[in-house]
């Protein structure tokens, strides 16, 4: 069904279950490298394979890790914690259950604030955050797809298997309405910023360092009846959040126009084609007879612990912006475009460097950003935000033209050194002896006599052809309206 | 097995062995289910009165001798070899442990 | 060969001095050692495994260090036998289970390596229940073991092998596991020593996981001091185990040598003393306690109302941290695979696996312990056992309280015939425990050692100690005391009037261990 359609009839609700691994240097519960890309079975101990009689002892560092980002959500952080087992038999699971959180998270209750791009903003209810480990990883062989469907056999690594994950669980957000897609993005976007932000996690979803699954149902709208949820899984990209919450909208919308019901189930997202498709259904078989971990004990952070975690923690990132954007007195247009441009690192070190803003956000979204487009590489990575500063210093003091410091800057992105150095290597600077500039004007005029008799006569126009004599004479290293002043004061002589 | 679950049995019918053999991964056979749902009967009637003292008022206690805040330094450790890791699978391809195809979705 | 004899017949802290002096070298010990096992153990089946070659070489690498002037440990060179439920990097490790037959695993067990360390020599691994579940070592995936006291008779479980190895003169010392009694009772009905030390005292790195919240490894010997000793070299804080305590421990072998029970106030277990339990049982308790009040102790009756609910807690609690710690064999990563005709799903196979690798009684207990974990039973069963432990704790409590530490029997009875008692209600095989369990439930020590045999059928009986967590010296200092009175009486070791397996009789069993 059409999404405008579905949004007529439907109001979506929506909730969210974010993983996030820790970039810890070890695994959750073994002492075992926590690397991405090792061959398979390296980062291995024998209580990473659930090996009989190994045992798990947890990484403190994830557990501050953990307590920060529950601090960042605006989560009350839990005065005893405990660990818990979720047992299910699944090959990627070396001990056939999960040390995880159940009924004492080490962070609660929380709340996350998430801005659309129009400047609207939402306040995402955090019902929890909890500690758990990561599963190895399945590869399924044979079968056309690669696929769990059709595969002869699969293989399975347990380099990931006890990576440390965060698991957040918002509350039921209700009222985000035709924005639904819109702020299923915006809010996994914000959750990356937070644990960037605080240095906790890669947070690169295209290596699952932050997954997200959706939870959609539909109430008609107006009825206050909550619809029957299915959660979406598997979904890899912000783009796929945003397309998989908009999809599975028009969907449960399309059956339930139809007097059809939904059913309770695991979805997968595909991004090949833009679908997703049914799983398990939720049904009891998912009884995962929790019960305290028996080998490990209770956290219980210590209100000291939290209180320095606290003071470390970084601006919230919408806060941020909101600061950001004050400060720098930008239009909301301007901000945005920053922002989504990925380039607000950029502008806020370039104006700490001294530059104005606004000086620094039309370099970056500007020049630079017109240079990292054509060669496909990410802005950030052309120049650093002290050179940016220390370009648009010299233009401000006159010693660059914008002509001569795009070129100084295609200087500086070759690596002949800092724009100074550049300029002076490479002798850019604007000419600002007077004296050169009227021995050039003279020269041109010679060449071209009736210039000034035009200019006289009210063709102020005509001095062009003298500027761009001058101008080429002094191989572009004049300010252009420096030399069409003095032409002009030669005319009224 | 008929004479004993006259009494004690109610609680457990087969059905639930079935579903708790299929939950623990053992593929029971008739005989096994049969016999277990009247050992279970028999063991659930006996156990079950624990629920007789514990009141709410009683903390519930899950390890024996309490400690709190143990930690391991995140400092990386002594891993196994590959051939250790594999030593005793029973079977393996590209280093890896194989398995045969595997019905039903990713968890 | 009578000097090998005698060799067998030394206790380890005796074989010790031997060894130190260089009256016997450790080669001569262990070889000692490993033809008593070929003479006796057809009989006896203590060992599931036994690793000859690598025992000698151990033994001569002692030798070796002993000769070239190194300070080793006083139990450097003195055979162990090892319960099969720790893992070892050089020796099979099934924890009595098929679906770990020839598993060998690529690290030690902590208390292993402990032992390998201060120099002692592996000489195999013992027979079990399978994953520790029972009281008989009837349910062992490879047969059962006998006692030695009576080969028709079971030598108790689970840790029947560890037991029985040192009753038999197979080992003068092993390591067990102890979840609701797997040290004491097979003690008990075995005439040896076996002690449960403070939950958390010694590491749990490597056992093969029955009930993390209950297991505990601990010493097995024939004198009390035998066992202090062993306890000196596997207790204390192991950073791999996170339940693993950081005190610093007194030494038990110390508490032995102080050992005095003068002005010592003992508790009897009201609940732990009449119905139930076996004339001959009671009749060796009370003369012991008889024997110590005479020698300044005074006795005191307490009671542990509570005490009347922790088997049906144990078997609530056990069943359920089983069913999960039990998950991890399911044919992936090591053990057996059995695949169904035509193949199947992972699922398929790993159902298959462990309907074809696990014995009635595990499945039994995986299935009583999923049941009291499910949805909705969660808080009357699991929840319910967590608060009558705390319950049994209270008990301790008081009573501790009041006197330095508690006496019960070990066991209600002596030792019943192998078959006795399985098949029909699995009630009647768990009440074993009954004296046992309380122990476990609140993790605190307990020591069982001889008390005389039983006037009806001859057979070893044993008697509990048990003292507030951390204190395990205090059993020390009882049992060393009371093993030395009971001695005098005697005139030398009970285990002197168990009957010689001649090793004549044992040419039947030449195979050995499997």
């Amino acid at each position: 069904m059409d999404f405008d359609k579905a949004l007529e009839l439907f109001e979506p609700v929506l909730g969210f279950e974010v993983h996030v691994e820790l970039n810890t240097k070890t695994k959750m519960f073994s002492s075992a490298p926590n690397n991405f890309g090792s061959l398979p079975n390296t980062n291995v101990t024998p209580t990473c394979l659930g090996l009989p009689g190994s045992l798990p002892v947890v990484n403190e560092q994830a557990v501050r890790y953990s307590i920060s980002l529950g601090l960042a959500l605006g989560c009350q952080i839990a005065e005893s914690s405990r660990f818990a087992r979720k047992n299910y038999f699944y090959p990627d699971l070396a001990k056939n259950y999960q040390i995880s959180q159940f009924d004492e998270p080490i962070a609660f209750d929380g709340q996350v604030e998430v801005e659309l791009a129009d400047g609207r903003r939402f306040e995402i209810p955090i019902e929890r955050a909890h500690m758990e480990e990561d599963a190895g990883k399945l590869t399924h062989v044979g079968g056309s797809t690669g696929r769990i469907q059709g595969a002869e056999y699969s293989l399975v690594d347990y380099n990931r298997a006890g990576v440390p994950l965060v698991e957040i669980v918002t509350k039921i957000i209700y009222g985000a309405d035709r924005d639904a897609p819109e702020l299923a993005k915006a809010y996994v976007s914000t959750i990356r910023d937070i644990v960037v932000s605080l240095g906790i996690s890669d947070a690169k979803m295209e290596r699952g360092n932050l997954r997200c699954d959706a939870n959609i149902s539909l109430s008609p709208r107006g009825s206050g009846i909550l619809g029957t949820r299915t959660e979406t899984k598997n979904v890899n990209s912000l783009r796929s959040v945003e397309r998989a919450i908009r999809y599975e909208i028009q969907r449960q919308a399309a059956i339930l126009a139809k007097g059809g019901t939904i059913t309770q189930e695991t979805r997968h997202w595909h991004e090949d084609t833009g679908e997703t498709s049914a799983g398990r259904p939720k049904s009891d078989a998912d009884d995962y007879r929790y019960f305290p971990e028996p080998d490990l004990l209770p956290v219980v952070p210590s209100p000291e612990l939290i209180e320095e975690l606290r003071a470390a923690l970084p601006e919230a990132p919408a806060a941020r912006r909101r600061r950001l954007r004050a400060d720098w007195d930008f239009t909301e247009l301007e901000f945005q475009d920053v922002v989504n441009s990925n380039l607000l690192v950029e502008v806020t070190e370039t104006v700490a460097a001294g530059a104005s803003p606004q000086s620094a956000r039309k370099w970056w979204t500007g020049e630079i950003a017109r240079l990292a487009n054509a060669s496909d590489v990410e802005a950030s990575s052309l120049v650093a935000p002290a050179h940016v500063a220390q370009l648009v210093a010299l233009v401000d003091a006159g010693t660059l033209t914008d002509r001569l410091a795009r070129q100084v800057l295609e200087g500086v992105i070759a690596g002949e050194g800092s724009p100074q150095e550049v300029v002076d290597a490479r002798g850019l600077a604007v000419v600002s002896d007077d004296g050169a500039l009227i021995a050039a004007i003279d020269e041109a005029l010679a060449a071209q006599p009736d210039v000034l008799d035009k200019i006289r006569e009210g063709k102020v126009q005509a001095a062009g052809a003298v500027i761009g004599a001058v101008m080429k004479a002094m191989k572009g290293q004049a300010d252009a309206a420096r030399v069409r002043e003095l032409v002009l004061e030669r005319a009224q002589q | 097995m008929s004479q004993t679950s006259a009494h004690g049995s109610s609680e457990i019918t087969a059905e639930q062995v079935a579903h708790l053999a299929q939950l623990a991964r053992i593929d029971l056979n008739a005989e096994e289910i049969a016999s277990l749902t009247v050992e279970l009967g028999q063991i659930v009637e006996s156990v079950a009165k624990v629920s007789e003292v514990a009141t709410d008022d009683v903390p519930a206690t899950s390890h024996p001798i309490p400690l709190q805040n143990v930690f391991r330094p995140d400092v990386v450790g002594e891993t196994l070899t590959i051939e250790q890791v594999l030593s005793g699978a029973p079977e393996q391809a590209d280093n890896r442990f194989k398995v045969s195809a595997i019905l039903g979705e990713e968890q | 060969m009578a000097h090998a004899d005698e060799i067998t017949r030394l206790t380890a802290s005796a074989l010790g001095d031997k060894l130190r002096s260089g009256e016997v070298s450790a080669l001569e010990a262990t070889s000692a050692h490993l033809e008593r096992i070929a003479a006796v153990d057809g009989a006896v089946h203590a060992y599931l495994h036994v690793a000859a070659d690598g025992a000698r070489q151990t033994a001569a690498e002692i030798d070796r260090k002993r000769a070239a002037g190194e300070q080793l440990h006083a139990l450097a060179g003195v055979p162990i036998a090892i319960k099969d439920v720790l893992v070892t990097n050089d020796m099979p490790s099934t924890s009595g289970s098929r679906i770990l037959e020839g598993w060998i695993p690529p690290y030690d067990a902590t208390v292993v390596r402990r032992v390998r360390e201060a120099g002692l020599v592996p000489l195999g691994k013992t027979n079990m229940d399978e994953f520790a579940m029972g009281s008989s070592t009837e349910h062992s995936a490879y047969g059962p073991t006998h006692n030695p006291w009576d080969l028709d008779r079971i030598p108790g479980g689970s840790g029947g092998g560890s037991a029985a190895a040192v009753a038999s003169y197979q080992a003068p010392l092993a390591l067990g596991s102890d979840t609701g009694g797997s040290i004491r009772q097979p003690a008990h009905v075995t005439g040896t020593v076996g002690v449960k030390p403070t939950y958390g005292a010694v590491s749990r790195y490597g056992a093969i996981a029955l009930a993390s919240s209950l297991d505990q490894i601990g010493p097995v010997s024939r004198t009390v001091l035998d066992s202090a000793l062993l306890h000196d070299v596997i207790a204390g804080h192991d950073p791999h185990d996170s339940t693993s305590l950081r005190d610093e421990w007194p030494s038990m072998a110390e508490a032995v040598r102080r050992a005095d029970v003068a002005g010592l106030k003992i508790g009897v277990i009201k609940q732990l003393d009449g119905e139930g339990f076996q004339p001959g049982v009671l009749a060796r308790f009370h003369e012991a306690l008889a024997l110590l009040e005479k020698n300044g102790a005074e006795i005191v009756e307490v009671s542990a109302p509570s005490f009347e609910y922790a088997i049906a807690a144990y078997y609530l609690i056990l069943p359920a941290e089983a069913s999960s710690n039990l998950a991890k064999f399911d044919s992936v990563r090591f053990g057996l695979r059995v695949t169904p005709p035509g193949g199947g799903t992972v699922e398929q196979v790993m159902a298959a696996t462990r309907e074809a690798g696990f014995g009635p009684e595990v499945k039994r207990r995986i299935i009583l312990g999923t049941y009291a974990l499910s949805a909705g039973y969660y808080d009357a069963y699991y929840g319910s056992a967590q608060k009558v432990r705390t319950l049994v704790q209270r008990d301790f409590e008081s009573a501790f309280g009041r006197v330095d530490v508690l006496a019960s029997p070990t066991a209600p009875t002596t030792a019943f015939k192998l078959g006795e008692k399985l098949g029909g209600d699995p009630m009647s095989m768990y009440l074993n425990d009954i004296a046992t369990i309380p122990a476990n439930l609140a993790g605190i020590p307990g020591m069982s050692l001889p008390a005389g045999l039983a006037d009806e059928d001859g057979l070893p009986v044993g008697i509990q100690f048990l003292a507030p967590a951390r204190a395990d010296a205090r059993l020390y200092g009882v049992g060393g005391a009371l093993e030395q009175l009971l001695e005098a009486q005697w005139g030398g070791p009970l285990l002197n009037r168990a009957p010689d397996l001649a090793p004549a009789e044992m040419s039947a069993a030449e195979e050995g261990a499997i």
